[in-house]
């Protein structure tokens, strides 16, 4: 006991010193992506506008003048500071963009999540269970086409769908026009769900609640279908175990070698595997939000590519490489918690 | 190849079926990308006949199979003329991902040491970054610079995939260097690149049709999202799926379904069938996913010699 | 007829009584891509309480499907036929749920990898109080503790280990916790599937002991199956000869191991390697296909002493005169049975090496 609760601080240290060289690969590429390539910022963003003069003034203010390696460094120590440039146009820091908008990404993305284990995790274990059944192959097909199925055109059905049915629930954006005025004083943590909770107005909550349930089902969906295929595949693999066999021959009912050796034990790589589809979540954030016209990182990303906004396009993907990183950390601290034989 | 078509044969129940339905929706697709100006009865991008424009948003089987859009194209044909572009793209950016991945991963995974750390390295680094916002810098970069037509496209598409083939070809060609057989041949003399090519090519190319597949058809999807954000093939280069669903979101609020609907159910059908080939071609190159289908038999009646006789 | 071959039944030395495991013409068979494949063929045994019965034959002879029948933990598509009684059940007409109730609690299996036979995320701990919780049902916490601790005594494994995963141990340890939670439950019949075989020389001899001292601590019966016949000599009251899905011989293991009765027994124990051994003996060729078995009797191919009768007929089993069965064309004629000029005469060589090859 004592031992394997000692070694846990020191793996969480090892695994916290190992995301540092992986944010600096990726930040590497992010440079050499938007940097290295041909072409420069300004001219992208306002070449057509600008005489010469001015682009070289627009291009010193932004230090673009200089060599690239000094850049280079430049950039990496902004990072390391968590700063991550300004936006172009309007010269805003992008990281007040993503305190302001960072909170409707992450609740659209949490309540996703929570949506796609609540579906996914039950369907999976069925499925791995009745292996080959017809009931496998609905759970099979539908792992498949969820993740099949273009996500904005999903968000649009539903939408048609809640519109048939009830007209008055909310389709579009965060918040009702009148919650999102009173709301615009919850400042408190940039998360509109809990700041309205906070301020203890529920009509307001309410409404912000109600303004998730089609974003997040319509992610949740998409992601579900993974974590169906999953939970499916590892369940299948568990029950082919040595010790799934061993637990048989102890007479364990099958419901019980099902529930506590072979699921828990396919939980494991599950959640490992989880744990990367932060990526998807993030691609699939990024539809999503353009699809409802929700107020959050990803929408911001689209509406500065469409401006051409190079250093904001920067910005934003430096960070979302970061979130990333730290994702994959917290999975793995959790994974190590879950698994015994992680520690060592 | 008949052994191929064997182990599918043997496969159980369902998922044998599953393969075979896949392989002939995924056929049905190749054939529209082949016999498209054949097949549709319209160009892409072709909104009137001699002259006169095609009607605008014409619902589905009045004269237009499935009805016309809001810029007057013919549903039909557009979905037709997509399954090229689509195609066109899937295919260019998988052996592009391929050409580049898999020679990566040869050398890496045979070479060792510092070189293939850090390469593993990188390519993690790569392949943990959402593949979509990957894309989208691609192509925002390659808009910019060269346009937006199904090579670009495809170029986009390629980076996302490069780690994979890099890591499947990797993991393939270190298990396989250690194996007996590959030592073996280094015991009689073999040089190294006799080993590679003559050794472990074989070996790991097993792995790459299960990867292609499955990467074909996620490319589609990032594809159809990149049209969706208006990043990829603009409409005058060619039809694709992801822009008319895009367009047509509009229209299917308001009750005009069609536009939106046919290319999104082209997609997920095509995404669907590339998938459970890839997973068929998976279960079948892994045996020990396969689940072989049992003969049903008998016990005879006992003969009498197996009687036993003091 | 049959139950009169019985050991039990014909007054042998050691504790008479009722036998706790009786088959009788047992197959057990699986499908296979070209026709089932007939793993076990029509076996016929019973052991008494506390024997210990070896079972060897070489790799692919379908001893650990055998095993596996016993207690009927077989994949999808095999199927069992013939009879086969525990203490007067049918097992073969068992429903799932009943077949569930036996296991563990009177029919135990021990395996051959003990590494991977353990739920890593289990306790130790809370892998006996899951066992005896099913099988006893309102057993109290204390009972379950006194149990697991009693077993890990018996296993030589100190209680304060008790709490550990599965991956603190070593393999020889694992083995015995195998052991214990296996007979925490008092099975009065178990199958232990090469229980050393994964293991080194020291925790086999160790775990061998372990085995061999049950008869005395609980009086369990016990079908040891093996490829290493100097565990069978050691550890085994009797011993069954497999090959190709078949018993060709069964019978007291010092008489079988002194006077082997079938070719395929004494060519199994001329390849043993030991210190005495001056040069090395092995039996040409492989095993057969069990989807389409030789005619005859099946190791004709590999035979040496094969005749031509051997090819044509299947040889029935007698009881020889030590009380040993045996079923070999052979050690009939040496035994005195007439055959004619034709059926003794020696198997061409050609017909071996076509045989072979197939």
């Amino acid at each position: 006991m004592a031992s394997s609760s000692g070694s846990l601080p020191r793996y969480i240290a090892l695994r916290v010193l190992l995301i540092i060289p992986l944010v600096w690969v990726l930040l590497t590429v992010v440079f050499l992506l938007l940097r290295v390539a041909p072409g420069d910022p300004v001219s992208a963003t306002v070449g057509d506008r600008l005489s010469e003069d001015a682009l070289d003034e627009r291009r010193a203010a932004a230090g673009l003048d200089r060599p690239l390696v000094v850049q280079y460094l430049d950039y990496l120590g902004n990072v390391a500071r968590f700063d991550f440039g300004n936006t172009f146009r309007t010269d805003t820091p992008i990281l007040s963009i993503v305190r302001d908008q960072g909170g409707a990404t992450l609740t659209l993305t949490v309540g996703a999540f929570l949506i796609a284990l609540l579906i996914g995790i039950p369907l999976g274990r069925l499925a791995g269970r009745f292996r080959d059944t017809p009931g496998d192959v609905a759970i099979r097909v539908y792992g498949v086409v969820s993740y099949a199925a273009p996500l904005f055109w999903v968000g649009i059905l539903l939408v048609v769908l809640v519109n048939a049915v009830a007209p008055s629930f909310p389709t579009n954006d965060i918040a009702s026009p009148f919650t999102k005025l009173d709301s615009e004083a919850y400042t408190k943590t940039h998360i509109l769900v809990v700041d309205t909770l906070l301020a203890g107005d529920t009509s307001a909550f309410l409404d912000v609640l109600q303004h998730h349930l089609l974003p997040c089902l319509t992610l949740g969906f998409l992601l579900s279908g993974v974590i169906v295929r999953l939970v499916r595949i590892n369940v299948i693999q568990a029950l082919q175990g040595d010790y799934v066999e061993a637990a048989r021959a102890r007479g364990i009912g099958e419901g019980r070698v099902v529930r506590k050796h072979a699921f828990r034990n396919a939980l494991v790589p599950v959640i490992t595997v989880v744990g990367l589809q932060v990526a998807l979540t993030l691609s699939g954030a990024v539809l999503t939000e353009k699809t409802f016209n929700w107020p959050g990182v990803g929408s911001a990303l689209v509406r500065y590519i469409g401006e051409r906004d190079y250093i904001a396009v920067q910005g934003l993907v430096t960070f979302f490489a970061v979130v990333v990183v730290f994702t994959s950390l917290i999975v793995d601290v959790i994974n190590a918690l879950v698994d015994p034989r992680v520690r060592y | 190849m008949r052994g191929l078509w064997r182990t599918i044969w043997d496969t159980k129940g369902v998922a044998r079926w599953v393969l075979v339905g896949g392989v002939l929706v995924t056929l049905v697709f190749v054939a529209f990308a082949l016999l498209a100006p054949w097949i549709a009865p319209y160009g892409f991008a072709q909104n009137n006949i001699d002259g006169t424009k095609l009607p605008k948003l014409a619902e589905p089987g009045s004269g237009y199979l499935f009805g016309t859009n809001d810029q007057f194209y013919d549903v039909f044909s557009r979905v037709v003329w997509g399954s090229r572009t689509a195609l066109q793209v899937i295919a260019l950016s998988v052996v592009f991902a391929g050409i580049i991945g898999v020679p990566l991963g040869l050398v890496s995974g045979f070479l060792g040491g510092w070189v293939d750390r850090l390469l593993v390295f990188v390519m993690d680094a790569v392949y943990s970054f959402p593949a979509l916002l990957l894309a989208i810098v691609f192509s925002f970069l390659l808009n910019d610079k060269v346009g937006g037509g199904v090579i670009p496209a495809a170029l986009s598409l390629t980076a996302i995939y490069i780690p994979q083939y890099f890591r499947v070809v990797r993991n393939t060609t270190v298990a396989a260097r250690e194996a007996t057989y590959v030592e073996a041949a280094r015991a009689i003399g073999a040089g190294p690149f006799t080993i590679m090519r003559k050794y472990l090519f074989n070996n790991v190319v097993q792995s790459v049709p299960v990867v292609a597949t499955l990467n074909a058809a996620d490319a589609l999807g990032t594809l159809a999202a990149l049209g969706f954000l208006g990043l990829g093939i603009q409409p005058t280069e060619a039809a694709e799926w992801g822009y008319d669903i895009s367009r047509g979101l509009d229209d299917a609020q308001s009750g005009v379904w069609w536009p939106a609907f046919f290319p999104a159910m082209a997609i997920i059908l095509l995404i669907t069938s590339l998938t459970f080939v890839g997973e068929g071609l998976n279960e079948t190159v892994n045996p020990a996913l396969r689940r072989r289908r049992h003969r049903p038999f008998r016990f005879p009646q006992r003969d009498s010699a197996q009687e036993v006789s003091s | 007829m049959n139950i009169d071959l019985v050991e039990g039944r014909d007054g042998e030395a050691s504790a008479p009584g009722e036998p706790v495991l009786e088959a009788e013409d047992l197959r057990v068979w699986y499908s296979g891509p070209s026709g089932p494949v007939r793993a076990v063929d029509g076996v016929s045994f019973s052991l008494r309480p506390g024997e210990i019965l070896g079972l060897v034959g070489e790799s692919g002879c379908g001893k650990s499907t055998l095993g596996r029948g016993l207690l009927g933990l077989l994949p999808d598509g095999a199927a069992r036929d013939g009879v086969l009684n525990f203490r007067g059940t049918d097992l073969l007409s068992l429903k799932a749920k009943q077949a569930y109730a036996l296991r563990g609690g009177s029919l135990g299996m021990i395996f051959q990898e003990p590494l991977t036979r353990l739920n890593p995320l289990m306790r130790i701990s809370e892998h006996f109080a899951e066992t005896l919780k099913v099988h006893e049902k309102g057993i109290s916490k204390a009972e379950i503790e006194r149990r697991s601790l009693e077993a890990l005594r018996v296993m030589g494994i100190p209680p304060t280990r008790l709490r550990a995963y599965p991956h603190e141990f070593s393999g020889g340890m694992r083995q015995r916790l195998m052991i214990g939670l296996t007979l925490v439950l008092r099975p009065a019949f178990v199958v232990a599937d090469e229980p050393t075989t994964a293991l080194d020389v020291l925790v086999e001899a160790q775990i061998i002991r372990i085995l061999h001292d049950l008869r005395a601590t609980y009086d369990t019966s016990l079908l040891l199956i093996t490829h290493n016949l100097g565990i069978i000599a050691e550890a085994c009251d009797r011993v069954a000869v497999m090959y190709a899905g078949k018993i060709v011989e069964i019978g007291d293991a010092r008489e079988v191991f002194t006077r082997p009765r079938h070719s395929y027994t004494r060519e199994l124990l001329r390849s043993t390697i030991s210190l005495s051994t001056t040069g090395l003996n092995y039996i040409e060729g492989a095993p057969p296909d069990l989807t389409d078995p030789p005619s005859g009797c099946h190791f004709h191919p590999r035979c040496p002493d094969a005749m031509a009768i051997c090819a044509q007929r299947e040889p029935a089993v007698r009881t020889t005169d030590a009380g040993s069965r045996v079923a070999c064309w052979d050690a009939d004629r040496r035994d005195g049975l007439a055959l004619s000029e034709a059926e003794s005469a020696p198997l061409e060589r050609e017909e071996i090496a076509v045989a072979d090859e197939a």
